[in-house]
């Protein structure tokens, strides 16, 4: 049943008003129509009140008015179509095509907001996920069901390093796997990188990209990564695939929904982001994790840039208590000169003990990963030494220390932008790197490894 | 049926209002719309209600009707809770599958305690007794670990006139008592109560008596009481989780409740993969038999993470009352607090700092008074006790903002996380600067009395030595170690030593994980013997302290924590060797 009213009473920002309605449900989709113009503009009820409806439009409200203009109410939330026809296309954040092909005909419509997972019916992560850098791999490694995010700053290449990750990544037992890439409030030439980066390679007919760039509507934005996350809990959990998630950038999101907040004159929490921030950033990262029973699973790697790289904002603040981990890209690796920045000291991954080890990557992984954290860390520290005393100073084990740090960070931090090192290489680099050490500094190895690999 | 109904004039997210409700009352229960879902009437204003919904409320309408069922919240009390996984309403989340899938489905109604189980009900009184309110009039082996003790609900009592054994369903009448009144009142497994109002006790008692944790910087330093409340604050990836799971794991509590509120679901799958495998230290039993688990993952509606730890508390005070003691932990308060800011924020009140609700402080304290130690009501001398442990997640690891200041108001103790020890890798990552406990008075007389002599000693010139190393530090930051005097030199060794080998803790390893109290105070007593002794020779002119540090009996400090439980005399051999070597040096 749809109805259609011509009582729009106010417009203010992404809001309007309709006065006189009857029978609407809270979230339900309306379109308005404006006179003179051929299409309909999207929104949906976001306040429903006795006679009177609070409406949110998805597009911007520029040139609509209240005189003449109908709203009709569809009777249902907002749904998107999915089929496995959508690998290797472009979507917008209405979940129209925007690759110039023709719309593709759904299997399944399924409602965006998607329900929770019941923890009772998870299935714990455990299962390894290369993305072919061996920062990630190796020492904070990616979980098939983990949600980890990167934190980086203005400036830094994080796109490089997404894209990169979207190329690469593949799980190891050969099953079926594909790749969904959402960007949010991206401008116009990273979208531009992101889709030749994915059709130059290939990697697209294995990827789904949804794209709204900064100057799309705002609240699309607030859409994007639930389409997203729709489409891959879809062929994760129908159609047995392993799906990787990437979102950048969140901060962007956030801003977006800040936005829709202040126009809806809610009470603003931190830094005026509403207080809801962390309820609705907990709806889309939740939605990764592998269920008792499927074979599928959805791993999300969520990119946001931290304002003024201060990780106690709200944003990275409030994403960390989701998350499980962290990868933290280092601004002085990237005046350093090193690709990818990716600060190995202060980055996580939670699950990283779950998926390593025998039969899963190899024997000798957490032990390596152990010890050349642990090194790393004292060579930097040592490095700091040796800048207030001078190396001079330093003993023969701090200079070994300190090349250690020095090599670290040039071979194995270091890696080419199309160099997809699988987790062996990684670890054999690690190998190389140790060599640097005396032998009776590998405390944190075990010695049949250290025979077999040394 | 004739159920009374009020309609719906406004949706807006979790918060419904509808008018013709003027039979309401507040925090009555009430079904929202055809499709049933569960709420709870918040304010009232002339006929009409708002209600915060337990569910999503999408395709939710004005004129959709809304159903009262005339109870407030309560839970659902009986055998059959403990090894349960609840959701933040007391749904078992393993009906729920059942029902919709791996997905929540939405008006689901599942009852919290399973009515078709028998349980064997072995009756301690006969008929002809009098019984008041809280008595035991029966018991019922709920699992390997717990008696689950039938009591007389309260409001009740009056003459036993009938009691059956044998396997009873929790609906079964077990009892009947004649009231004073003539009347009869017949007596189920099954009692409800208002999750917001805590359970009547015997009165209040004060905490004396550790609840053992096995982590050494917890009970050594930092101890809480059993019916005491704590809070551990710290920002993501320092290890408050790990922490409380820890706790949940190993502490000397008979009963754990553990509330997951606002978490990450697979935290709690975690959970709930662990807990059934792992064996319980003090029993060998499987830790879930003594176990209530309550998820309320932080994409499950927001109003039910508010009542869940309601839900959480109150099955704890049930246990209390039958006289156990209970543990529950809440992970974590701030995503309850943030709870009832969304809630206040959509009935448009006037907000507080940061935007929560001005009654922030007064519900938070309300909450965490709900621990302690009590008589339990009825006769005879039963005793119970309830400790609450919140986990706090400041935004930012910034320990001023509202939740956290509330949170210190209420509780005694104090586990301060830090971010820098946790990314130096000690764990647990507890600063032993910034807590502090105010119970070590009261359970001191415990240590005395049951674990040694000296080791409030002990402790005390520990913690004094923790304090020094930070001073000594920042003038080694400045001009190096050599600069330092040997007795100063000694400070930093053995405050060194307590850190490395006693304060670190690897949560993770099963024999490490958990040190019984007389070995964390042998533990500590053998490195403060470095101190004690070394004092001894520190003031000998031509002293050198490097000496010292090349003992061989130092290596063993470093292995203290190998030696087994119960072999003290080796422990004693270590601490005589210490003081021999370090008197030795000329």
């Amino acid at each position: 049943m749809q109805k259609e009213y011509k009582s729009i009473t106010s417009i203010a920002g992404p809001l309007l008003v309709v006065e006189g309605v009857e029978g609407i449900k809270y979230e339900e989709l309306v379109e308005i129509q404006i006179p003179g113009e051929k299409g309909v503009r999207l929104g949906k009820v976001l306040e429903a009140s006795e006679g009177r409806a609070l409406v949110q439009m998805f597009e911007d409200t520029q040139g609509s008015k209240t005189e003449g203009s109908k709203a009709r109410f569809l009777g249902e939330t907002m749904k998107i179509g999915v089929s496995p026809d959508m690998l290797g296309r472009v979507f917008n954040g209405s979940g129209k095509p925007i690759d110039g092909r023709p719309e593709i005909i759904p299997e399944k419509r399924l409602d965006i907001s998607g329900q929770a997972i019941n923890p009772y019916s998870r299935d714990f992560p455990n299962d390894f996920f290369q993305t072919g850098i061996s920062t990630i791999d190796a020492l904070n490694t990616l979980v098939r069901g983990q949600k980890l995010p990167i934190f980086s700053g203005s400036g830094l290449p994080h796109n490089r390093m997404a894209a990169q990750i979207a190329r690469q990544a593949k799980v190891k037992d050969g099953s079926d796997f594909a790749v969904i890439f959402a960007a949010m409030g991206v401008t116009f030439e990273e979208a531009q990188f992101f889709q030749s980066e994915f059709e130059k390679t290939g990697a697209i007919e294995k990827a789904v990209l949804f794209i709204n760039t900064a100057d799309d509507p705002v609240v699309e934005r607030i859409a994007i990564p639930r389409l997203a996350l729709t489409t891959a809990e879809y062929l994760a959990y129908e159609k047995d695939m392993h799906v990787l998630v990437v979102l950048t950038d969140l901060t962007n999101y956030a801003e977006a929904l800040r936005e829709v907040s202040a126009a809806r004159k809610e009470v603003p929490g931190r830094r005026g982001y509403p207080g809801y921030l962390y309820t609705d950033l907990a709806t889309i990262y939740e939605r990764a994790g592998r269920i008792k029973g499927k074979k599928g699973s959805v791993t999300q790697i969520p990119i946001l840039t931290m304002p003024e790289d201060d990780i106690t904002h709200p944003i990275p603040d409030l994403t960390g208590y989701i998350t499980e981990g962290q990868i933290v890209m280092g601004r002085d690796l990237h005046r350093k000169g090193i690709y990818p920045p990716a600060d190995v000291l202060p980055s996580l991954s939670r699950l990283k003990d779950k998926g390593i080890g025998e039969g899963k990557t190899r024997a000798d992984h957490s032990g390596v990963m152990n010890q050349l954290y642990a090194s790393y860390a004292r060579g930097c520290d040592v490095r700091e030494l040796a800048v207030i005393l001078g190396e001079a100073a330093l003993d023969d084990i701090d200079r070994a220390y300190m090349k250690f740090a020095v090599e670290f960070e040039d071979k194995f931090i270091r890696q080419g932008e199309h160099e997809d090192r699988d987790i062996e290489r990684s670890l054999s680099i690690g190998w190389e790197l140790l060599k640097i050490l005396p032998k009776s500094e590998l405390k944190r190895i075990k010695e049949e490894y250290i025979e077999k690999y040394l | 049926m004739s159920e009374e109904q009020g309609i719906i004039i406004k949706v807006s997210g979790p918060l419904v209002v509808a008018k013709g409700m003027k039979n309401a009352k507040m925090y009555e229960v009430v079904n929202v719309s055809d499709q049933r879902l569960v709420g709870e009437v918040i304010e009232l204003n002339g006929d009409e209600a708002s209600i915060q919904v337990y569910e999503e409320t999408s395709g939710v309408g004005p004129g959709e009707p809304v159903f009262l069922t005339g109870q407030t919240l309560s839970v659902e009390l009986g055998p059959g809770l403990l090894e349960s996984i609840y959701d933040g309403i007391q749904r078992p989340l393993a009906l729920i599958e059942k029902e919709s899938g791996s997905f929540i489905g939405r008006g689901i109604s599942v009852p919290g305690i399973s009515r078709e189980k028998q349980w064997d009900f072995k009756p301690v009184v006969t008929t002809g007794e009098n019984v008041g309110e809280g008595d035991v009039i029966g018991e019922v082996q709920e699992t390997t670990l717990i008696s689950h003790k039938i009591m007389v609900p309260v409001g009740m009592s009056g003459k036993l006139v009938e009691i059956n054994s044998g396997l009873k369903t929790v609906e079964d009448v077990v009892a009947v008592i004649e009231g004073e009144d003539g009347h009869k009142h017949k007596v189920t497994m099954l009692q409800k109560w208002p999750i917001r109002i805590s359970r009547k006790d015997g009165g209040k008692r004060v905490p004396i008596e550790p609840l053992i944790t096995g982590t050494r910087i917890l009970d050594t330093l930092f101890p809480l009481a059993k019916g005491g409340a704590g809070c551990i604050p710290g920002p993501f990836g320092a290890g408050k989780t790990v922490t409380q799971q820890t706790i949940a794991k190993y502490c000397d509590a008979q009963i754990i409740v553990y509330v997951g509120c606002g978490e990450r679901g697979n935290e709690m799958t975690d959970v709930l993969m662990e807990f059934p495998e792992l064996k319980d230290p003090n029993t060998g039993e499987p830790l879930m038999k003594r176990t209530v688990l309550i998820a309320n993952t932080s994409n499950m509606p927001v109003a039910a993470r508010e009542a869940s730890v309601y839900t959480g508390v109150t099955i704890a005070e049930y246990y209390r009352d039958m006289g156990y003691n209970v543990a529950l932990m809440a992970d974590s308060t701030s995503r309850w607090a943030e709870a009832m800011r969304e809630m206040s924020g959509r009935l448009e009140e006037m907000p507080g700092e940061e935007g929560y609700p001005a009654y922030l402080g007064s519900r938070t304290a309300g909450f965490y008074e709900r621990a302690g130690a009590v008589k339990c009501l009825g006769s005879g001398d039963r005793n119970g006790s309830l400790t609450i442990i919140g986990a706090v997640s400041p935004p930012g690891g910034d320990l001023s903002e509202p939740v956290t200041q509330n949170t210190l108001r209420v509780t005694k103790v104090f586990w301060g996380l830090d971010a820098t020890l946790a990314r130096r890798r000690h764990f647990p990552a507890i600063n032993w600067l910034t807590s502090y406990s105010l119970y070590d008075a009261n359970v001191s007389g415990y240590w005395t009395k049951e674990v040694a002599e000296d080791a409030i000693k002990v402790r005390g010139d520990a913690m004094k030595l923790l304090q020094e190393e930070s001073k000594l530090e920042e003038i080694v930051r400045l001009v190096g170690t050599d600069a330092l005097s040997p007795k100063e030199r000694l400070v930093l060794e053995t405050s060194k030593s307590i850190r490395e080998d006693f304060l670190f803790q690897n949560a993770f390893d099963n024999v490490d994980a958990y040190t019984s109290l007389k070995k964390q105070y042998w533990m500590l007593k053998c490195i403060m013997t470095i101190y004690y002794a070394g004092q001894d020779v520190v003031d000998k002119e031509d002293f050198d302290f490097n000496e010292l540090k090349e003992l061989p009996v130092m290596a063993k400090i470093i292995k203290v924590k190998d030696i087994e439980v119960g072999k003290w005399e080796e422990f004693e051999e270590l601490e005589k060797e210490i003081t021999k070597s370090i008197h030795s040096l000329k």
